[in-house]
C-alpha cells in the first residue's frame, strides 16, 4: 500500500487524517481515491486534471514532473509540497 | 544506474584549466553587448518615476517625431496574454505578470517599472526620444514594508488577487497572495517537553544579487517571421519560451543565443528586455540592441525578498530539540510568485524536529517583481533559525556545534513539510567542522568573537540534453544546452573523459544555442554539474555501446563478450582504448556521434556550515571578518578548484547581505542607493581569504556520487557572522543588514540596557 501525506491546509477536509494507505498505481489514481473519500480535495489539489502549477508531487524522494502519470510503488510515500525554484 | 561511487577517479577531482578560461582572461569571450552587427539600432527604456501610479495615457508623438528614431513602442505593442501559467522547468511564470511586468499597461506597480521603449541610431538619440513622451500618471499611495503591506488599509496593488491557501481563495482581494502551511507532530506538547524555549522576531531588508554584467539583449525580427535573439541568461531555453509566449508566436520562430554570462546568480532566468527589442526590431526592421544600466538593475530586475520572520523553538536540558515553530511573511515584490515555499520548507531542514509548525505568507508590495537568488528564501529563513539557535545553545552551556550534532538531520529524517532525506551529508560537514584547524584554534582579543552557522538547499535535476561527436583522432566535440556561469563547460567535459578514458583536454565543450541542441533547463538550482554532467556521462555510455558493437565486427567478437575498464576496451586478446578505437572505426564506417537525455528527479540536498571570527568596533558598529572557513558536502567534488569557488562566492555575498546589503527606500518608496557606489557589496579589501572544507558524502542518484554545490553557501552567513556578533559583544542582533550605523544603534541600546 501506498502511504499518501495530505497537505496540512487540506486536513479540515479529511476530517483531520493526516495520513492514509491507498492501494494506487499512479498519482491520478491517488487524486481520485482522495476525491471519493474526500470530496472537493481534487479542485484544492489540481486545475482541471492537472496538478496545479503550484503544487509539485514528490514520490519517496522523487519530484516528479510527471504530474498526474506519475508512478507510484506499493511502498512509497506520496507528499503534495509548493512548487519551488533555485538560483 | 552504474554506481561508481568507491571507485578512484583518474579526472574527476583533478584541476584542469578550464576551456574557456584563455578567452576569458584575454577579453575575447563575447557577452550579449559585444554582439553589434551592421545596421543595429540601439533600445532605451522610460520608466515610471513613481512608487505606484496609475498610468492615464502615453503620448509617443514627440519621439516618434524625432530624427534618429527609428521605432517606437508601449505595452500595446504586446499581444494580451490570459492568466496562463508556463511552467519552466524551474518554477512557473505566470504569463500575464510577466507581460505586464516587461511594460506596464494601465498602473505602474514601483519605481523604475517600464512603461515604454524606443530604438533610435544610437542610444543617446533613444534616450533623448524616450524622455520626449508623455506619460500622464495618477500617483497612488504605496507600500515597501511587507509587515505594512499585510494591514488590511494597505494600498492594495492589485483588485484580483486573491489570498490562496490550501487550493482555495479569498473573498477579498488582498495584497497576501499565498498562505502555506506545514505541521507534524504536536507542537504545544513538544514545548511542553522542552526545557528552554528560545523565541526571537527577525526582520531582513531586501537585497540584489548583484551581477556584474547587466542585462542586455540584442534582438533581430526578421521579415520571415523568425526572431533571433542573442542574451545574457541562465537558461536559453526558458528565455525562448517565454519571449514566444509574451508575443504569442510559435517556439519554432524563437532562436536564443545564451552569450557568455558576467553573473546571474537566479537573476538572469526571467525575461526583461527580449519581447521589448523584439518588437522595436520588427519595427524598425533592424536588429536592436538594450543594455540596462546599473540604476535598472537595482530599480527594475528581481531582487531576493524583504522578509519578517518569528521562530520558537524548545529543547531539553541534554539538547535535544523537542518543538520548533516559524512565522514568515516573505515579498514577492510587485506581483505574487515569490520564494515563500522555499523558505518554509527550509527553516527547519537542518534539523530532525519531531514537532513543528510553519505558517508563511507571501505578499505583494511596491518593489520589483522578486525573483531567485541563489537558494531562495533559504538565507532568510536560516538567519531566523540558526539565530535562535545559537541563543538556545547558550541557554543550554553547550556550543552551537554540539547542539547541532545532537539534533542534526541525516538520512532517515522527515522534514516539516514531509519528506524523507535520503542519504545525506550534514553529518559529515559538522564532524568537518568540529575537527577543523579554525574551530580548534583559540580566538583571542578584545571584540573578537566566534561564530558557526549551517545551511541547506534542496538542489534539482531537470532537463539537460548532451551530444557527443567524435573526431577523427578520438578526441570528441561535446555540444550542450547549458550556461557556464561557474565552470561548467569544464566540470561537464571532465565527467565524459572520466566515463571515456580521456582527459579533459580531449573534450571540446560548446555551448550552442536552442536550434542546435536539445531542450535543456536552466543553469541554476545547483543542477548544472549534476544533471549535465550526467547527461555528459550517458552520452559518453552510448558511444561505448555504439563502439562496442563495432568493435565486435572487427574483432570477431560478440558484443558482450568485450569488457570495458577504465575506457579501455578489450576482448580475444585485443586491447584498445578510446582515441585508438575510435580512431580505427573512424577509417570504415558512419561517424560516431553519442547522445543522451536525462531528467533526474531528485533533490541533490546539499548541506554547509560555515565558522566565521570577527571583530567589532565599538565605537562605529563596524564589524571586520577576520577569518572565515566554508564546509560543504559536495558528493563528489569533480573540480576541486570550482567547488571552491562557488562556496567562496556564495560565502562573500552572504556577507555583503550580512554586512551591508540592502535596497534603501525613502519615504516617498525610492530606493537612493541604486549604484554599486551606494549599494555596498564587499571587495577583496574587505576580506580575508575564504577556507574551505569539500566533505564527499556521495549523491546516490548520481554515477559519480554528484551534488549541486552553488547554493548552499549562501544559507549560512548571516546567521553565522550574526552569532559571532553576539559571541563578540553579547550583542543579538535581529536585524539585516548589521550595517555599522544598525549595529552601533544596537550596542547603545545594550549599554542603556534597551
Amino acid at each position: 500500500m501506498t502511504l499518501v501525506f495530505i497537505p496540512t491546509q487540506l486536513r479540515q477536509l479529511t476530517n483531520g487524517v493526516e495520513q492514509l494507505e491507498l492501494d494506487v498505481r499512479n498519482v491520478r489514481q491517488v487524486i481520485e481515491q482522495l476525491e471519493t473519500r474526500f470530496p472537493g480535495i481534487k479542485e484544492r489539489l489540481c486545475e482541471g486534471d492537472e496538478l496545479s502549477p503550484s503544487i509539485q508531487v514528490c514520490v519517496g524522494q522523487t519530484l516528479s514532473s510527471r504530474g498526474m502519470i506519475t508512478k507510484v510503488a506499493a511502498d512509497s510515500e506520496v507528499h503534495f509540497l509548493p512548487a519551488i525554484g533555485g538560483g | 544506474m552504474t554506481q561508481e561511487i568507491k571507485q578512484e577517479y583518474r579526472v574527476l577531482g583533478t584541476r584542469p584549466i578550464r576551456h574557456d578560461g584563455a578567452d576569458k582572461v584575454t577579453g575575447k569571450a563575447i557577452y550579449t553587448a559585444d554582439v553589434k552587427p551592421q545596421s543595429m539600432a540601439s533600445g532605451f527604456i522610460l520608466r515610471n518615476p513613481h512608487a505606484h501610479a496609475r498610468i492615464k495615457s502615453i503620448d509617443t508623438s514627440a519621439a516618434e517625431a524625432m530624427e534618429g528614431v527609428l521605432s517606437v513602442m508601449t505595452a500595446a505593442d504586446l499581444p494580451d496574454v490570459t492568466d496562463k501559467v508556463a511552467d519552466l522547468g524551474e518554477g512557473t511564470v505566470n504569463l500575464s505578470y510577466l507581460s505586464h511586468n516587461i511594460l506596464a499597461r494601465d498602473k505602474a506597480l514601483y519605481r523604475g517599472h517600464a512603461v515604454a521603449a524606443v530604438a533610435a541610431i544610437n542610444v543617446h538619440i533613444a534616450e533623448e526620444a524616450a524622455n520626449a513622451i508623455k506619460v500622464e500618471y495618477e500617483p497612488l499611495e504605496s507600500v515597501t514594508w511587507v509587515m505594512d503591506a499585510m494591514k488590511d488599509d494597505a494600498p492594495l496593488l492589485h483588485d484580483d488577487v486573491f489570498t490562496k491557501s490550501g487550493g482555495e481563495q479569498s473573498e477579498q482581494p488582498s495584497n497576501v497572495s499565498v498562505h502555506l502551511n506545514f505541521q507534524q507532530g504536536d507542537v504545544q506538547k513538544g514545548f511542553e517537553e522542552a526545557d528552554v524555549v528560545v523565541e526571537r522576531e527577525f526582520k531582513m531588508a531586501t537585497v540584489h544579487q548583484g551581477y556584474i554584467e547587466p542585462h542586455a539583449v540584442l534582438a533581430d525580427w526578421n521579415q520571415d517571421g523568425r526572431i533571433k535573439v542573442w542574451a545574457s541568461t541562465q537558461g536559453a531555453f526558458t528565455c525562448r519560451q517565454q519571449t514566444a509566449e509574451v508575443l504569442q508566436v510559435p517556439l519554432s520562430h524563437v532562436t536564443v543565443v545564451p552569450c557568455e554570462i558576467g553573473g546571474g546568480f537566479g537573476g538572469k532566468i526571467a525575461i526583461y528586455l527580449e519581447p521589448v527589442a523584439a518588437v522595436l526590431s520588427r519595427k524598425a526592421g533592424r536588429p536592436v540592441q538594450i543594455v540596462m544600466r546599473r540604476n535598472d538593475v537595482f530599480e527594475a530586475t528581481g531582487p531576493t525578498p524583504g522578509a519578517f520572520i518569528r521562530v520558537k523553538l524548545g529543547a531539553t536540558k541534554d539538547g535535544k530539540l523537542t518543538a520548533g515553530e516559524a512565522w514568515l511573511a516573505y515579498e514577492s515584490g510587485a506581483y505574487p510568485g515569490g520564494m515563500l515555499g522555499p523558505g518554509c520548507m527550509c527553516v527547519f531542514s537542518c534539523y530532525d524536529i519531531p514537532n513543528a509548525l510553519v505558517d508563511g505568507y507571501e505578499v505583494c508590495l511596491n518593489k520589483p517583481h522578486i525573483k531567485a537568488y541563489r537558494a531562495p528564501g533559504a538565507t532568510q529563513a536560516a538567519f531566523a533559525c540558526e539565530s535562535v539557535i545559537d541563543e538556545l545553545a547558550n541557554e543550554l552551556g553547550i556550543s552551537i556545534l554540539e547542539l547541532q550534532q545532537k539534533n542534526a538531520a541525516k538520512e532517515g529524517t522527515r522534514r516539516v513539510d514531509g519528506p524523507v532525506y535520503p542519504r545525506v551529508g550534514f553529518v559529515e560537514c559538522l564532524e568537518a567542522a568540529a575537527s577543523s584547524d579554525h574551530w580548534n584554534t583559540p580566538l583571542e582579543g578584545e571584540n573578537r568573537g566566534r561564530g558557526l552557522a549551517s545551511g541547506f538547499w534542496f538542489g534539482c535535476g531537470l532537463k539537460s540534453s548532451v551530444v557527443a561527436s567524435v573526431n577523427s583522432d578520438g578526441t570528441v566535440n561535446l555540444t550542450e544546452g547549458s550556461t557556464d556561469i561557474g565552470g561548467t563547460r569544464t566540470s561537464i567535459a571532465m565527467q565524459m573523459a572520466e566515463v571515456l578514458g580521456l582527459e579533459s583536454d580531449d573534450i571540446n565543450p560548446r555551448v550552442v544555442d536552442t536550434d542546435n541542441i536539445g531542450y535543456t533547463d536552466v543553469t541554476g538550482g545547483s543542477r548544472t554539474t549534476f544533471a549535465t554532467g550526467m547527461a555528459a556521462y550517458e552520452a559518453g555510455r552510448d558511444l561505448q555501446r555504439q563502439m562496442t558493437v563495432r568493435a565486435a565486427d572487427l574483432w570477431e567478437c560478440k558484443p558482450e563478450d568485450i569488457q570495458i575498464t577504465a575506457g579501455v576496451f578489450s576482448a580475444n586478446g585485443n586491447q584498445a582504448n578510446f582515441k585508438e578505437l575510435a580512431t580505427e572505426l573512424f577509417k570504415a564506417g558512419e561517424p560516431l556521434v553519442g547522445r543522451a537525455t536525462v531528467a533526474p528527479e531528485c533533490s541533490t540536498n546539499g548541506f554547509g556550515t560555515h565558522i566565521v571570527d570577527v571583530e567589532v568596533d565599538t565605537d562605529t558598529g563596524k564589524v571586520t571578518i577576520l577569518r572565515y572557513t566554508v564546509i560543504q558536502d559536495a558528493g563528489k567534488a569533480v573540480h576541486p578548484s570550482y567547488v571552491e569557488g562557488q562556496l567562496q562566492g556564495g560565502a562573500v555575498q552572504g556577507i555583503g547581505w550580512a554586512l551591508n546589503e540592502e535596497y534603501f527606500f525613502d519615504g516617498c518608496g525610492e530606493m537612493r542607493n541604486a549604484s554599486f557606489l551606494d549599494y555596498r557589496m564587499p571587495t577583496a579589501y574587505d576580506l580575508p581569504m575564504i577556507d574551505t572544507i569539500i566533505v564527499e558524502a556521495a549523491n546516490p542518484d548520481h554515477p559519480y556520487g554528484v551534488r549541486g554545490v552553488g547554493e548552499t553557501p549562501i544559507v549560512p552567513p548571516p546567521a553565522a557572522i550574526a552569532n559571532a556578533i553576539h559571541s563578540a559583544i553579547g550583542v543579538r542582533m535581529e536585524e539585516l543588514p548589521m550595517s555599522p550605523p544598525r549595529l552601533w544603534k544596537a550596542i547603545q541600546q545594550n549599554q542603556n540596557g534597551g
